[in-house]
């Protein structure tokens, strides 16, 4: 997995590629938490996530939290198979998906 | 059928995922049924890797067989760890609002979403859970 981070002023939009599992999550939260100093819109990429199991989806809910607090949070370009976990999960009603 | 006996560790996890795609591939198994298959063998693998042997590490066994008729596979997990039978936890409440929601017992539920048939028994010193899934959308 490789994260991607671009800023303008205070908005962060992170790219994410390839797979976010057990092994891979711990890096995306780092990469996450080092953005909120001073975010307001988080942008999350997913046109190159091939795979996100439960460590990635606890990530994602985190950061929904830490974000709802001080601005907001969208997942962009996410594909039919990783939106079918999202489904699954109830992560498609508490995540705002674009 | 197939077999890997390894160390249950969470750094062993590709190779488990490895070894599972591997049969998938051969067997024709869809892009799609593939990822819902590695999530659900990640989250079981992992949780051994995580519970079954609490200080000392320990052995994790993995057999797939392909099933021609009806096209599906049975991947079972067998480890000498502590009794734990993952499927008696409780479902998480997926209505509840990103506030609300633990974090946890997520990874359970997505298997026994996933999956067509999830079963545990424990047998002779060992904790065996197998997995069965259709191979055909």
């Amino acid at each position: 997995m490789t994260v991607n981070k671009e800023r303008s002023n205070t908005t962060f939009n992170i790219s994410i590629n390839g797979r976010v599992d057990t092994t891979t999550a711990p890096e995306l939260e780092k990469e996450l938490k080092s953005c909120y100093d001073d975010c307001t819109e988080l942008i999350l990429n997913f046109a190159d996530v091939e795979y996100i199991s439960s460590a990635g989806l606890r990530v994602l809910l985190s950061a929904q939290k830490a974000m709802s607090k001080q601005g907001s949070m969208k997942l962009v370009n996410v594909s039919s198979d990783i939106m079918e976990v999202f489904e699954v999960t109830g992560f498609s009603d508490i995540l705002t998906i674009e | 059928m197939k077999e890997l006996e390894l160390e249950a560790l969470t750094d062993n996890l590709s190779k488990v995922q490895a070894f599972v795609d591997e049969q998938l591939e051969e067997a024709g198994c869809p892009i799609k049924i593939q990822i819902q298959i590695d999530i659900a063998v990640e989250e079981i693998f992992i949780n051994i890797a995580h519970y079954a042997y609490s200080t000392e590490t320990g052995k994790a066994t993995v057999r797939i067989e392909i099933l021609p008729d009806p096209p599906s596979v049975d991947i079972t997990f067998i480890d000498k760890g502590i009794p734990y039978d993952p499927l008696a936890k409780s479902d998480p409440d997926v209505t509840l609002s990103a506030e609300e929601r633990k974090i946890g017992g997520l990874g359970i539920f997505m298997v026994k979403k996933s999956m067509d048939d999830v079963k545990y028994q424990y047998l002779d010193g060992h904790n065996i859970l197998t997995l069965k899934k259709g191979l055909v959308i």
